[in-house]
């Protein structure tokens, strides 16, 4: 009951926040918001099944793909948007059913090779997908249900939508059955297969969750920010939401919100400094491993606040 | 480039195969060493072969350095558990990167060759230093093989991968023999690295292709084994050559990057991988 209510509130914090943020920081927290989908993702991998990818660029990018492509023929967001969910999720299958035969450093590298080998085909078909250089949506396709997402009240309004949407079924995930055989899976493989669970079969839905989550998310980036490029398949899209989930804390519901809220502002204030917003990243990885491996949230529920989902 | 490609994916194997370690950041010692030849050559007085013999000595011994107090601050803490020093050698990865773009610049820049010789046959000329390369980094191969196999420091680390906690009870000082190897295995790369320059010129994005071709040659040569490491650059060096004769170098680096994962999956031991 307590949890419910933090993050209905966190919702409606979110919602009341767009009547008094400047617009840049209006356009800033959506983006966050929609990250956040991505990232929330991540953690039902990461979190709470201990799948530790780093491939996930490869299902933001198909959710991307997805919905850009389909904007170029001419479709709006009523369509797009399940699209992209979809090709998320049936990426993730496609990837888990090769990459879940193997598992830890393995299972880290298969999912890298295949991002790797998605972002190199996303290139290989410039003359389709634009490349590096991607290409902006069509004005038209910004369109869902009547609303014109390029406007920015749409804008966050979708975004906290699918925040919302997201972050609900994530803890309802949580609180289900399914959800305690996924920490179950990762606390100790052996002993939930004697008890009777199949943990490929586990590994394999919580891995197409995630890769539904990503996908949304993609699609959700392209409509909302009207630009779809192979940047956002490439590495770097899979190592963000690895340090967003680790800074918030890995298998916490909010986690991954606070821990991409954190690091946007991070790298934002620290861009008014230096350019080297890698090193940021760098630092901020390192020192996360080294001395909060719980992340926040993480490292809160331990010292008291154990009610936390 | 089959040779530098074998040394640098030595390195690589020689980390993994010695501490567990995935070493991510690999690719950017070898940035590093590229970077940092291009200083000691330009910074030395003198004909360039003083300059390159320089930059052959001090560039493994910095970057070695550097790796060995990566692991010393980062890699012990973490006590080697494998999954949180991936993640720990991608911020390495990061960090390492942007010292280069903010130290070095953007710019790709020369580095003289020693020598400037053409072999001439009747029918094409052949540099002579590409010869040189290949035969210097058969060399420092027979060299690492012989210090693994014959040396008693080789022994020690031998004994290390094998059973780490039994080397501790023999009085190994384990925690030395992982920041040595560490640093062996980045300045293998920085040594390929420094050969490669004269050729290739240094930049602070060259890391990439390396690690990428490091990763499928350890793969495919089994994780950790030596010997299938030499046999499978060897391989993936020449058939990069063929394969980029029929498609385009994108095409070729998908179908390579496939493979690997495919190899990870269904035959884990490598291809040419001893049986665990």
């Amino acid at each position: 009951m307590k949890s419910l209510a933090l993050h209905l509130a966190v919702i409606a914090l979110l919602f009341a926040l767009q009547f008094v943020l400047p617009p840049y920081h209006h356009t800033n927290i959506a983006r966050v918001m929609v990250l956040a989908v991505f990232a929330m993702g991540y953690n039902i991998a990461f979190g709470y099944t201990g799948l530790l990818s780093l491939g996930h660029a490869l299902f933001f990018g198909a959710g991307l793909y997805a919905a850009g492509l389909m904007a170029n023929g001419g479709w709006t967001g009523l369509a797009t948007l399940p699209a992209g969910l979809l090709a998320g999720g049936l990426v993730a299958l496609a990837v888990g059913m090769l990459a879940l035969r193997t598992a830890g450093v393995s299972f880290m590298i298969v999912t890298l090779m295949f991002a790797q080998a998605g972002y190199l085909t996303i290139l290989y078909f410039g003359p389709v997908t634009g490349g590096d250089e991607g290409f902006v949506l069509p004005a038209a396709a910004r369109n869902l249900a009547g609303f014109d997402l390029a406007t920015e009240t749409p804008r966050y309004t979708l975004g906290l939508a699918l925040f919302a949407v997201a972050l609900l079924a994530n803890l309802a995930l949580v609180r289900s059955p399914l959800g305690r055989v996924m920490v179950a899976m990762r606390e100790n493989e052996e002993r939930s297969r004697m008890l009777g669970y199949n943990p490929f079969t586990v590994k394999l839905t919580a891995l197409v969750i995630s890769g539904l989550y990503a996908g949304v998310a993609g699609a959700g980036y392209a409509l909302m920010f009207g630009y779809v490029g192979a940047s956002f398949a490439a590495i770097q899209y899979s190592i963000l939401p690895m340090l967003w989930v680790l800074l918030g804390g890995a298998g916490t519901v909010l986690g991954p919100f606070i821990g991409a809220l954190l690091m946007f502002y991070l790298i934002d204030l620290s861009s008014s400094v230096t350019t080297a917003h890698q090193m940021v990243v760098g630092v901020a990885l390192l020192a996360l491993v080294l001395f909060a491996p719980k992340g926040l949230l993480g490292t809160l529920r331990e010292r008291g606040l154990k009610w936390l989902p | 480039m089959a040779a530098v490609l074998a040394l640098t994916a030595v390195g690589l194997s020689l980390v993994f195969g010695v501490m567990r370690v995935v070493n991510v950041a690999h690719g950017e010692f070898f940035m590093l060493g590229a970077v940092a030849a291009w200083f000691v050559t330009a910074f030395t007085p003198g004909p360039p072969v003083v300059g390159f013999v320089a930059a052959l000595v001090l560039c493994p011994l910095l970057v070695g350095g550097v790796a060995a107090l990566a692991d010393r601050l980062v890699l012990k803490r973490l006590n080697y558990d494998p999954e949180a020093t991936i993640v720990a050698t991608i911020g390495l990865l990061y960090i390492l990167q942007q010292a280069a773009l903010s130290l070095y610049g953007p710019d790709a820049r020369p580095v003289p060759a020693p020598f400037e010789w053409r072999i001439q046959l009747p029918w094409f000329g052949y540099s002579g230093y590409k010869l040189f390369v290949v035969a210097a980094a058969c060399v420092i191969l027979l060299a690492v093989w012989l210090f693994m196999t014959r040396s008693r420091a080789g022994l020690v680390m031998r004994a290390t991968q094998i059973d780490r906690d039994t080397a501790r009870a023999f009085g190994i000082n384990v925690d030395r023999v992982y920041a040595g190897v560490f640093a062996l295995g980045a300045g293998l790369a920085a040594i390929a690295a420094v050969l490669i320059v004269p050729i290739q010129q240094a930049h602070y994005l060259m890391g990439h292709d390396p690690l990428l071709l490091s990763f499928i040659v350890v793969i495919i040569g089994g994780l950790g084994s030596v010997r299938g490491t030499l046999v499978a650059a060897l391989l993936i060096g020449l058939s990069d050559g063929v394969i980029s004769v029929f498609y385009t170098p994108t095409l070729a680096k998908i179908l390579a990057t496939l493979f690997v994962a495919l190899v990870l999956v269904f035959r884990p031991q490598g291809l040419f991988g001893a049986k665990q």
